[in-house]
């Protein structure tokens, strides 16, 4: 009795979100996977179980493959691009340099608008049209003499394809990983910094012995979160050329094979591999976050 | 660690190239800029130019004279989605950020056994891959005749949950238990300690909140095409994405269509950076 006048309150306060959580995360998640153990195809909601044949089809299904060899270059060269970009900005705008907060607000600003607003304006400059139609980026490149980096951009072959809307997707989300970098460096205490300053240590190998181990966490998360997006990218690709085998990724083919083509349970069996993928990253992520947090 | 010793700042060993780093440090940084500001110059010349001087081959020039003619051709066509999206995310985010404030007190001041292993189990909701909800959501949400706006806001508020109880959280944390105690002592209970020390407290919390959930509704387009299904309730990305997602669309109208799309969540940044930037830094959990 004691126990529910103590949390009765506290847990009435959470509960509608809690019920919200269960039934719209959990509830549904379990309910995917139902859909992808069954023989659901066509508007109508159809439960008939037939194991796993749907993931054993997936193997199979040329279309699947090719979006996940996709989604794998991608992130590699997305994550790395990024994660390079990012680390470069900060290292750049650390050291209290005038109009920090200039810069700053430039490299961070592609994070505010939509992807489908970043994917339109990248779809132009990236336009492979030829001869009297040829514009954005290979126009530029023609016009001051650059035509060895003339190219199809996203419509190139595999693989270079997707990694011309990296390009693009690195453009909107480097900011985000300086900004992280940026906090971390800054997480790091002056005094320390000055002690070792005091010590005759130069401003370079001040960085490579105290900044530097102490950014690991921060390369950690880094990596994680741009795991995640890029595994999840929807928008930018759908804006920017949706029906395209070559930078069709499985987030992609599950929204057509679902909404397009009505074949709910192969939609409902690449939703559950995503998010295999997406949780093999982040349970290990929130478990670390939620211990260094109990550790402080 | 050693004592801590002031050396005034022209005994510091200093490289004599210090001088140059700096100069190349801000060079890099300009070249930098000017690449990150490509995509916005191209949209800004572009959507300004009179239509009769749009062609591929001047992309890259200057408008020879200023003119909102394409403005004017692509807003009926943005219009509608322009005041859908308002009229959702708006709401949706206050409601978010007002459950999460809930959430973020409780899991963090009143923590009954077990609280970090709800909060776990919530905080996982903001990682996952929407496409793995969607065909329940989709069934649940057309069963229930809410394939619209309603419908939409629905959505923003339950999967924003876990961020703005994310934010939260880490607000209430950072403020002593102090405040808490003393209200308790006055005899307040837990909700009357909620809404009457707590809320008023956290007004920076609301804001960041807020703030965040704003754009992230705004931005949104996967729920969008998912579960909204007439045309009269899409939102602004959907609306978006119709008119200037095909090579048909003549690239003047897409670069203004994305321009206007753009300006409220760009508004906010501009305004209200600090906020943004502390939603942004919240959702990559601790680093």
């Amino acid at each position: 009795m004691y126990r529910l006048r103590k949390w009765g309150p506290a847990i009435l306060l959470i509960l509608p979100s809690l019920l919200a959580i269960g039934v719209f995360v959990y509830g549904f998640l379990g309910w995917n996977l139902t859909v992808s153990l069954s023989d659901w195809r066509g508007l109508r909601p159809s439960y008939n179980y037939v194991g796993f044949e749907n993931y054993t089809r997936l193997a199979s299904d040329g279309r699947f493959t090719n979006s996940v060899g996709n989604v794998i270059v991608f992130t590699i060269v997305f994550v790395g691009g990024a994660l390079l970009v990012g680390f470069l900005l900060a290292y750049l705008v650390e050291r209290r340099i005038r109009g920090e907060g200039f810069f700053r607000a430039i490299f961070l600003f592609p994070m505010a608008i939509s992807l489908i607003a970043v994917a339109i304006i990248w779809r132009w400059l990236m336009s492979n049209a030829t001869g009297a139609q040829q514009t954005g980026l290979n126009r530029l490149f023609s016009s001051i003499g650059l035509e060895f980096l003339v190219n199809d951009w996203f419509k190139a072959d595999q693989p270079f394809a997707v990694m011309a809307v990296a390009i693009a997707a690195g453009w909107a989300l480097s900011g985000y990983i300086m900004a992280l970098f940026l906090a971390g460096m800054r997480g790091v205490s002056d005094d320390l910094r000055e002690a070792a300053r005091v010590d005759g240590a130069s401003e370079r190998r001040v960085f490579w012995h105290i900044v530097r181990p102490m950014l690991l966490p921060v390369l950690m998360s880094a990596v994680v979160i741009l795991v995640h997006i890029s595994f999840k990218t929807f928008d930018l690709i759908f804006a920017m050329d949706a029906e395209s085998r070559l930078i069709e990724m499985p987030a992609i083919y599950m929204w057509f094979t679902t909404f397009d083509s009505f074949n709910f349970n192969r939609g409902a069996a690449i939703a559950t591999l995503l998010m295999v993928g997406v949780a093999v990253v982040i349970v290990p992520y929130i478990w670390y976050s939620m211990r260094m947090e109990r550790r402080q | 660690m050693s004592a801590r010793v002031d050396v005034p700042r022209d005994l510091r060993i200093r490289s004599r190239w210090a001088p140059h780093v700096t100069t190349l440090r801000y060079l890099a940084l300009f070249a930098l800029v000017c690449l990150f500001l490509i995509p916005v110059y191209v949209l800004v010349v572009t959507a300004l130019k009179d239509p009769s001087q749009v062609s591929p081959r001047q992309m890259w020039n200057l408008p020879d004279v200023l003119s909102l003619d394409t403005f004017r051709t692509v807003w009926p066509k943005l219009e509608t989605g322009f005041r859908n999206s308002l009229v959702m995310a708006v709401p949706a985010s206050i409601i978010s950020s007002v459950l999460g404030a809930a959430n973020g007190f409780v899991l963090s001041k009143w923590r009954f056994p077990g609280a970090d292993i709800v909060f776990a189990l919530i905080l996982f909701g903001m990682f996952i891959p929407y496409q793995s909800i969607l065909i329940p959501l989709r069934q649940v949400l057309s069963d229930a005749g809410l394939t619209n706006l309603t419908g939409l806001a629905l959505v923003h508020i339950i999967y924003g949950l876990p961020i703005t109880t994310l934010i939260f959280r880490s607000y209430f944390a950072s403020i002593s238990d102090e405040l808490i105690d003393a209200s308790q002592v006055d005899g307040a209970g837990m909700l009357r300690t909620f809404a009457y020390v707590a809320v008023p407290i956290a007004l920076p919390a609301f804001a960041v909140s807020i703030i965040w959930q704003f754009t992230q509704a705004w931005n949104d387009f996967l729920f969008g095409i998912v579960v909204v299904t007439r045309a009269t309730h899409w939102p602004v990305t959907v609306a978006l994405n119709n008119t200037a997602g095909s090579q048909v669309v003549p690239y003047h109208e897409a670069m203004a269509a994305a321009a206007l799309a753009s300006i409220p969540t760009l508004l906010v940044y501009v305004l209200m950076g600090r906020f943004f930037m502390r939603g942004l830094m919240a959702g990559a959990l601790k680093g």
